[in-house]
């Protein structure tokens, strides 16, 4: 009976242990959205999303204007690259897997998904701002595409091998050549689950600071020239964060509250997206 | 019927329409291996320069010398690998107590909720860590926790010495924190793939739901979770922007761990928009095929092992 009792009480204190864990797990995400709101919140206005730095650095004032349009010109022309070499690659690898190129894809997406993202800035650098000789906005792009192409094709591929393949069968069957197949028939059963990935890796891509810090570099001015350095929202972040003013981390806790509320938007509306699809309702 | 399909183009051979298909997407599919070449080749052609000049004892060599133009990696390489362990000691405990908790006992309704947060983590890009890090964890730490543990446990050579706060251990914590989503979710999709039979056995000879996860569940999954941890190394590994913003940025080794550090993507990060000279972007470059490297090897065992359980369950 007292064996019994002793390995019951072991249980429920590891158990408590465990639950412990998980709040230890949560607390620095509470933490960080709370400090984020706090301290980032205040300094949101109208001044913050359509001005940009002031003259002087410190000078209290401005907005990161030019941060926000750099980002979305970046991470824009990126995804305009990205999304069609990724999804078409994806889908060659899911409708031909047994090919040489398939596997080999297949495999080096992966190595390239896990290379650390400021190699990925290196390789940038040396292919694009070396030979042009002046850091630009589409030398960022570049290195965003390269980080987000094995990515998508990933996630595409692993949608597309969830159709199933009666579904295929009974389009060739009815008539459909594999093309036709593939892109009206396959394509469009799984196109929720491909935009989620497609989303997901947007959203990542608007995060990453280290691949932009000497590609496009950042900038003080507003400027829509893509063959020129631009400001992007997490190199203002990383600039104003290690700066020594005061009126600067203050900015860099605003954008910080507006970049995360873009990529969680993004992540959350993702994977809203496939869940839908299981809710019962078709 | 409306909507038929018109025949393909030619009956004998492919349709024009399926060789144009294809042929599309051979043209991207084969842009991956192109640009994962290209990356090679060009890390390899920057590096050069250093290559020739230091050769492998780059790897070994302490001293990093702009002005005199003599680069050693050491301390670059001895900072990445211990900053990763060091996170990964506290990331492993917590990320394996969280996985096994949302897997084997916790309430129903709150299982989807609470992965759906911690997965959030993953989410929260490395800069914003790094910026809470700065105004908020470390002053935290250097003013709490740090003393406390120099206090008790300053016999140990890891807690002597002066607090400055951006140190290892503020770079490892923020590390771990950003790692344990990682873990913690596919340590969680391989312990779902346990038969359930392993834990009923267990059960019906009579153990505590916590002795039948623990000795049955648990190791069944051992080496897809020894895969997720090691797993986890590998995103350590390559962590930038938190890691530069809390670590300290000096090119040194140090036994305490309340001094500065270094690693190797840190000090590409910070030294190359101000490199001195071409043999210092060489050498920036060198680093960073040698991480590369790394990383690839980390994340090439992590795969394996997870395979081999994936192969073990099959057959079991």
């Amino acid at each position: 009976m007292n064996g019994r009792t002793l390995r019951r009480a072991k249980g429920h204190l590891m158990v408590g242990l465990l639950g412990l864990a998980v709040i230890v797990a949560v607390l620095p995400l509470v933490l960080i959205l709370g400090t984020l709101v706090v301290k980032g919140a205040g300094a949101l206005n109208w001044d913050f999303f359509t001005k940009i730095p002031r003259g002087t650095p410190g000078e209290v004032g401005g907005g990161v204007a030019h941060a926000i349009v750099g980002t979305l010109l970046i991470v824009g022309m990126a995804a305009l690259v990205a999304l069609p070499v990724g999804i078409g690659a994806g889908l060659y690898v899911a409708e031909y897997p047994f090919t040489r190129l398939a596997w080999t894809a297949r495999f080096l997406a992966d190595v390239l998904n896990g290379a650390p993202s400021i190699v990925i800035g290196v390789f940038a650098w040396a292919f694009v701002v070396a030979n042009q000789k002046h850091f630009s906005a589409i030398a960022g792009s570049a290195a965003l595409a390269m980080i987000m192409i094995p990515m998508i094709l990933r996630t595409t591929e692993e949608m597309i091998k969830l159709v199933p393949h009666s579904l295929r069968e009974a389009a060739l069957a009815l008539g459909y050549p594999r093309w036709r197949t593939s892109l009206t028939v396959v394509v469009r059963t799984i196109l929720p689950g491909i935009v989620t990935g497609c989303l997901l890796a947007i959203a990542r891509a608007a995060g990453e600071t280290a691949p932009l810090l000497f590609t496009a570099l950042g900038s003080q001015f507003f400027s829509v020239n893509i063959g020129q350095p631009m400001a992007a929202l997490p190199l203002v972040i990383f600039g104003y964060a290690t700066g020594p003013y005061e009126e600067w981390h203050r900015l860099a806790w605003a954008a910080a509250l507006v970049l995360i509320l873009v990529v969680f938007a993004l992540s959350v509306s993702a994977r809203l997206a496939t869940r839908r699809r299981t809710d019962g309702r078709h | 019927m409306s909507g038929t399909p018109r025949p393909p183009a030619s009956i004998e051979g492919r349709p024009l329409g399926d060789r144009v298909f294809r042929g599309v997407l051979t043209v991207l599919a084969s842009a991956v291996p192109i640009l994962l070449l290209l990356l090679v080749l060009q890390l390899w052609h920057g590096a050069r320069p250093a290559i020739d000049r230091f050769g492998l004892g780059f790897l070994v060599n302490s001293t990093w010398d702009p002005v005199v133009e003599q680069f050693g990696a050491f301390p670059l390489i001895a900072g990445t690998l211990i900053s990763s362990a060091l996170a990964l000691l506290i990331a492993v405990p917590l990320s394996l107590g969280v996985a096994i908790f949302l897997t084997e006992f916790a309430w129903q309704p709150i299982r989807g909720p609470v992965t759906f947060l911690i997965e959030m983590l993953a989410a929260i890009p490395s800069v914003v860590y790094g910026l809470w890090g700065v105004f908020f964890l470390v002053p935290f730490l250097s003013k709490t926790v740090y003393p406390f543990l120099r206090a008790t446990l300053g016999f140990l050579p890891f807690f002597t010495g002066p607090i400055y706060g951006p140190s290892m251990l503020s770079a490892a914590i923020i590390l771990a924190i950003m790692v344990m989503p990682y873990i913690m979710s596919v340590a969680r999709e391989v312990l779902l793939v346990v038969p359930a039979s392993q834990r009923e056995a267990a059960l019906a000879l009579g153990a505590t739901r916590w002795e039948a996860a623990w000795t049955t569940v648990v190791p069944y999954a051992r080496s897809g979770i020894i895969g997720a941890v090691i797993l986890g190394l590998g995103r350590a590994i390559g962590e930038t922007m938190a890691v530069t913003m809390l670590i300290g940025n000096r090119h040194e080794i140090s036994a305490s761990l309340f001094a500065p550090g270094y690693t190797m993507a840190a000090a590409i990060a910070n030294e190359f928009t101000e490199a001195t000279g071409d043999l210092h972007l060489a050498a920036l470059t060198y680093v960073g095929l040698t991480l590369f490297v790394v990383t690839l090897l980390v994340n090439a065992g992590a795969r394996l092992l997870i395979w081999r359980l994936a192969r073990k369950s099959g057959t079991a």
